[in-house]
């Protein structure tokens, strides 16, 4: 072992200049903090994506510098920290999807001041699209790679040494779910591998998509997503109608592409989309820059299992985003996934990032190799974490720090029974299948307020097992695997270090002390940030309803604009009508009027449910002949007596209270202007419907079009403009789909007793949803008639025409 | 036979179970053995001709005025003034006191060519009357002749064009009435006494004055220094009145008061049970009584209010008297103590009190929670002279549902003050400071008291007010049967049964209290020793 060389990272890298991908990732972020913190001098310049607002060094800052990650080298470095991230961290716009990874003259520059190239950036996502997971799992790599060949171009030009090494990252289920031994070699080695021609496979990829772009423009399949749109928005009107069906159809599209991915990686024997463009993409990188291509360039591989939280580095437990199995986890402490499958001795490949981020550094001070080197860096055969035994710890932690359902009340996780993975997805294909249908049951009920919120509270769960069945499609192949990944080359990296490199980039699983990492580490910190109830006491679910309504009262806001019926009041055009119809109505002919309208409810529901606008235009029509000084002078009658005992006397208090703080209110309605003068003063303006006048006698026909539906968004805008507001510092109360434009066009939307299908996207949303009832005390007849007075006979107006 | 006077039962264990308003319903409550009982005294007869006994006090009038018929002269200005729907409780069966007295004044300023008459119900800050309600109050023939031409108006204490300001008085009381009534040649205010405190100057000074000038006594201040406010030589609510009347008097305003006090006949024959005394019933009164109430508890709320609501009191006119205020006012408040008075020796630990479905302030409405407090506690418990019933410190059980209801169309600032004031405060004082002048100010509220039929925004911190004394004065107030969140969100205590209520003011007394339970309706004022 005299021969053996003593390896001081921290020296051998002191200075060096890193270009790497995908830093805003979960490895990404743990790396460039590894690198700033305990490599001396070192840079880091990042390839990032410049936001639809922001620079790729903005969104560096805000996005990785800013992560919990750096807070413990921000309270190393104290007051310098800023000064110092600004003179290490250099950004440099760019994607990989694109040649040359989109990067100009500058950044190829930028990349040819740089030793060391990471690439590290990928689509992990188990809902990838196909062609997506293509371009930057299979592509990306090369897409690298060539403009690393460039950058070494430029730097041979200026005379300077320009990258010396290329580091990818790839993963260890590129092996694909086969049993036995994955040593650390390049794929293609192996006497199992599938031969795929991956030029192939890309431009299928690309053309699935354009043939799939295609089909879903075509009918029948289009006009499925319109038919869709108006089942889930009602009559919210033909434009947000679009915006619908055009999201369902992209929607559609990714849903085939996610599906043609796992269906074509389960064919060559991947469980998924992900190891098998990975697979594909180390395949490529081989032949495009491998040793045996035209133009070598010197390239490590490094494959970690699945990545989990850190043992030590920065903090124990720091993990970023939601992962892998903290879904499954969180799902089953929330009682909402009762099974998982898997078998008992199955090894659980698990990963703790820092350790991932170790290896690749010490892959770095190592260097580049004549041939590409592969490095694997899991668990698995060093210190294998069993499947039953993860079940107990996890069962025993949430036993003992349960979370707590919407009452307060702990949940008991369910004993893990180890089934097979079809019956765990048969069950919850089953679960889903139910909702999905109660679902559409609740939809189609004319649901109100809190009743229809249990709509919502189902689609939420129907999420939550979607996203469960998900995992268990995807992950379930994981668990099941037998491969055993040796990482004999990190180890000997490992074995070749100081004893104080050793203690700073700690890489060796044999160090893991399973019990307490599950327990002590993992598991606080994947239900830290789940956010979800770890003690009882008042539900969440208050607490951001009260914050919202904080952010609805503020006095930054401008203008709240409400809609009328059943958002102050519960009271609609028919109810109205009938009160003043038969306010001068002899007894004898109420019988008879009542009837009437009965008779034509049902078809009046089904015009007002297909098109506001032209329910409006029908109805309003039975004033005709009225005289307008009598509905007038009754309408304050029926307001007084009849609408204010249908009023909701919050809403009508939220109303006061806007105004109270500044802000300007607004009413906009197709209620009539006569009819609804009373309520006016209530409001700074109020926008209405408005009927044609003729001798003192109304027309029945209206003056302009009517703010309803899409109208109102339009009207909204023309008001909000007209008095200098700003529409995201605006307020809108509604109750229905209807009304969806008009929420959606404000920044702070509140549903008000919403109607189910309100009710489910309000909860989708965020939005703030309130629900409003009438005083006890007040009215709440079906059909309320006028007061029958003997004083005034002979002013009924009534006219018979009926709906056409 | 002559009318019992009212007197006061101690109960033994042969006395009968007592008849206990609870709000739209009633039951028999047995009391613990050794309470008191409080019985009204019997109505007084009717008077056998009232329109004589009007036209009579008409041309006869009490103190320093001339005969109705002197002072009426063509070409005149006159406005009649008239108690609104608050009085009497329950209205009472047609004709209305005030359409006779209104028709007697009106054919006296016919035959005297007087042209220029109007008609103002003097509402205060109380709810505009339906037509309904002015039909039954003054007749349809009063109504017909003045309300097409407007000449029946309604007081509007939110309407600067209509109002004048006349002074202060030497304590600084702005004084500010409709202007009408104060720029007539003559003032004629047609008064119903149901109790001590109406009538005397209250009536304009009070009645058709603004909220910048019924601030001035409608506060906490005045009624804590009023014990009670039903007894006029204690309460300073009377003496701000006597000065603000005293100042309109001075300004050149001319009134020729009209008051009359009813007998205390309460309930019509099919609930007469109701004011009898319960040992007194007869086979028929127990069957209307067991047939009544469990009527009314199957019944749905609503219809149980419909039916009481629908209830109209054969009050009979029992005197009547014209001229000047204070000479006028002193002879009713004589009648007033000597239908009602009832002496009672001594106080008591516990007071209990059944509270009924009506109060001035909800007629063909409903009984919100604070009104539920102010019929209890700013009534029922200032109905005294001298002393409280209940010792300092005692405790009051009342009997009522005390649900969240609110009449939204009549009650809507109530609404507000439910959710937004009592959650943060139940005491008079800092409500007073904090809160009361947003409400009285508030347009929305100002709207729809002067274009619909709503109290006043103000309103509900008045009744608070009028509690003030009674919750100084009390330990604890214990409501039975009461919704137990909305009892305590005023600061009371519920209790659902009379034995608990029992135990829960033995806290507050100690041990073995004694017990006083008021019989009421129909009123009576305790004479306390």
């Amino acid at each position: 072992m005299l021969d053996l060389l003593i390896v001081d990272i921290a020296a051998t890298l002191r200075g060096r200049r890193f270009f790497i991908t995908g830093g805003t990732g979960f490895l990404g972020t743990a790396l460039i903090e590894r690198i700033l913190r305990s490599i001396p001098e070192s840079e880091v310049v990042l390839l990032i994506r410049p936001g639809r607002r922001s620079t790729a060094l903005d969104r560096a800052m805000k996005e990785i510098v800013r992560n919990d990650c750096f807070d413990r080298l921000r309270a190393e470095l104290g007051d310098t920290f800023a000064e110092q991230m600004a003179a290490r961290i250099r950004a440099v716009p760019g994607d990989v999807t694109q040649d040359c990874l989109g990067l100009g003259p500058d950044g190829i520059a930028e990349m040819a001041g740089c030793d060391t190239i990471i690439h590290s950036a990928a689509a992990v996502a188990f809902d990838s699209p196909l062609d997506q997971a293509i371009e930057i799992n299979l592509l990306g790599p090369s897409r690298v790679a060539d403009a690393v060949a460039a950058a070494r171009v430029h730097a041979a030009s200026l005379g300077v040494a320009g990258p010396r090494h290329m580091i990818a990252i790839s993963t260890c289920y590129v092996a694909s779910t086969f049993q036995g031994e994955a040593k650390e070699h390049l794929l293609g080695d192996h006497r199992f591998d599938v031969d795929v021609d991956w030029h192939q496979e890309v431009m299928s990829a690309r053309r699935l998509r354009q043939d799939y772009e295609a089909q879903s423009r075509l009918s029948p399949t289009q006009d499925e997503f319109v038919v869709r749109a108006t089942q889930e928005l009602g009559s919210a009107g033909s434009h947000v109608i679009a915006i619908r069906a055009e999201k369902l159809r992209q929607e559609w599209i990714k849903d085939k592409l996610v599906t043609a991915g796992t269906t074509r990686s389960q064919a060559l024997g991947w469980p998924d989309a992900y190891p098998y463009t990975k697979a594909l993409g180390e395949r490529a990188l081989v032949e495009n820059y491998g040793p045996n291509s035209k133009s070598p360039l010197p390239i490590s591989i490094v494959r970690p299992s699945i990545i989990e939280s850190a043992l030590a580095e920065p903090a124990p437990g720091w993990i970023r985003g939601f992962r892998m199995a903290e879904p499954i986890i969180v799902s089953y402490a929330r009682g909402l996934l009762k099974e998982f499958p898997g078998v008992p001795e199955g090894i659980v490949d698990v990963i703790p990032v820092d350790m991932v981020v170790a290896d690749v550094i010490a892959v770095a001070a190592k260097g580049p190799e004549q041939d590409v080197a592969v490095y694997q860096i899991a668990s698995g055969v060093r210190n294998p974490l069993r499947y039953g035994r993860l079940v107990e710890l996890v069962e025993g932690w949430f036993t003992a720090n349960p979370l707590y359902d919407d009452q307060g009340q702990p949940i008991s996780v369910p004993a893990w029974n180890f089934p097979g993975r079809g019956r765990v997805q048969r069950q919850l294909k089953r679960a889903t299948a139910g909702i999905d249908a109660l679902e559409k049951v609740l939809g189609a009920l004319p649901l109100r307020g809190e009743r229809a919120d249990i709509g919502a509270q189902l689609e939420e769960r129907n999420v939550i097992a979607k996203r469960a069945l998900g995992y268990v499609e995807l992950y379930g192949a994981y668990t099941e695997t037998d491969a055993r990944y040796r990482i004999d080359r990190s180890l000997a990296l490992y074995a070749e270090m100081t004893e104080e490199s050793r203690a700073t980039f700690a890489l060796d699983p044999a160090d893991i002390d399973w019990k307490h990492y599950v327990c002590d580490t993992h598991l606080p910190s994947v239900v830290k940030h789940a956010r979800v109830r770890t003690s009882p006491g008042k539900p969440v679910m208050a607490d951001r309803a009260d914050r919202s309504r904080a952010n609805v009262l503020s006095p930054d806001r401008q203008l709240a604009v409400f809609d009328l019926e059943n958002t102050l009041m519960a009271s609609n055009v028919v109810d109205t009508y009938a009160w003043l119809a038969s306010r001068h109505l002899p007894l004898s002919a109420r019988t008879a009027f009542v009837a009437d309208l009965v008779r034509q409810g049902p078809q009046l529901l089904a015009l007002d449910r297909r098109d506001r606008g032209d329910f409006l235009r029908s109805f309003y029509l039975k004033y005709q002949g009225a005289r307008v000084d009598q509905i007038r002078s009754d309408s304050w009658q029926l307001f007084h007596e009849q609408l204010m005992l249908r009023s909701f006397p919050a809403g009508i208090a939220r109303v006061r209270e806007h105004r109270r703080l500044g802000h300007r209110t607004l009413l906009i309605t197709g209620a009539l202007d006569l009819i609804i003068e009373p309520l006016a003063p209530l409001f700074d303006d109020v926008i209405c419907a408005s009927l044609g006048e003729n001798n003192g006698r109304l027309t029945g026909r209206m003056e302009y079009l009517p703010p309803i539906g899409e109208a109102r968004a339009n009207v909204l805008e023309d008001y909000a403009h007209e008095h200098g507001i700003s529409l995201d510092e605006t307020v809108a109360y509604a109750d229905g789909t209807s009304d969806l434009a008009m929420l959606e066009a404000v920044g702070f939307p509140v549903a008000v007793n919403p109607e189910s299908r309100l009710a489910l996207i309000a909860r989708k949303r965020g939005w703030l949803v309130e629900h409003w009832s009438r005083a006890e005390g007040g009215s709440s007849r079906l059909l309320p008639l006028g007061p029958f007075d003997t004083i005034r006979p002979g002013g009924a107006w009534r006219m018979t025409r009926s709906v056409r | 036979m002559s009318p019992r006077p009212g007197f006061v039962l101690e109960t033994d264990r042969s006395t009968p179970p007592t008849l206990m308003w609870k709000g739209e319903s009633f039951g028999l409550q047995k009391l613990p053995t050794g309470s008191r009982i409080i019985y009204a005294p019997e109505p007084f007869d009717a008077l056998r001709d009232p329109e004589g006994a009007i036209r009579h006090a008409l041309e006869n009038p009490t103190g320093d005025s001339g005969p109705l018929s002197a002072l009426l002269t063509s070409g005149m200005k006159l406005t009649i003034c008239f108690d609104d729907i608050s009085l009497p409780l329950p209205p009472m069966v047609a004709p209305d006191i005030r359409q006779m007295v209104i028709e007697a004044v009106l054919d006296q300023a016919a035959s005297a060519g007087v042209e220029d008459v109007v008609l103002i119900a003097a509402l205060a800050l109380h709810r505009r009357m339906t037509e309904s309600e002015l039909r039954h109050a003054l007749g349809d023939r009063v109504y017909d002749a003045f309300a097409p031409h407007g000449q029946l108006l309604q007081h509007d204490a939110e309407d600067p064009e209509n109002l004048l300001f006349i002074g202060e008085t030497a304590h600084g009381e702005e004084v500010e009435i409709n202007k009408r009534a104060a720029e007539s040649d003559l003032l004629i205010y047609v008064n119903i006494n149901l109790v001590a405190m109406d009538g005397g100057h209250k009536s304009v000074a009070t009645g058709l004055a603004s909220y910048r000038s019924l601030r001035h006594h409608h506060n906490p201040k005045t009624m804590t220094h009023s014990k009670s406010f039903m007894h006029a030589p204690s309460s300073e609510l009377h003496s701000a009145n006597w000065r603000m009347g005293q100042l309109i008097k001075d300004a050149g305003i001319k009134i020729f008061q009209i008051e009359t006090t009813l007998n205390t006949d309460t309930f019509p024959a099919n609930f007469s049970f109701l004011q009898k005394r319960e040992w007194e019933w007869t086979l028929k009164d127990r069957l209307s009584f067991a047939a009544t109430s469990r009527a009314l508890d199957l019944a749905p709320r609503k219809m149980a209010r419909n039916i009481f609501h629908g209830i109209k009191a054969p009050h009979a006119l029992r005197s009547v008297y014209a001229g000047e205020v204070e000479a006028v006012h002193e002879k009713i408040l004589d009648d007033v103590w000597a239908q009602q008075g009832v002496s009672v020796e001594g106080q008591t630990d516990i007071v209990t009190m059944g509270l009924p479905y009506i109060s001035p302030y909800n007629v063909n409405s409903i009984l919100n929670p604070i009104l539920v407090a102010c019929l209890g506690l700013g009534y029922f418990f200032n109905m005294y002279r001298g002393k409280p019933v209940v010792r300092e410190g005692g405790v009051a059980i009342m009997f009522h549902p005390t649900s969240p209801e609110f009449h939204p169309g009549h009650h809507p600032s109530y609404i507000d003050f439910f959710e937004q004031v009592l959650t943060q405060t139940t005491d008079p004082e800092v409500m007073h400071k904090e809160f009361e002048h947003a409400f009285a100010t508030d347009p929305w509220y100002i709207h729809l008291y002067r274009t619909g039929h709503a109290y006043h925004g103000v309103h509900p911190f008045y009744m608070w007010y009028w509690c003030s004394h009674a919750m100084q004065h009390l330990g604890r107030v214990i409501i039975v049967g009461g919704d137990p969140k909305t009892v305590r969100r005023m600061g009371f205590h519920p209790a659902s049964t009379l034995d608990d209520a029992l135990e829960m003011a033995k806290d507050v007394v100690g041990p073995s209290p004694s017990l006083t339970h008021l019989h009421n309706p129909p009123l009576f004022m305790a004479d306390v020793s």
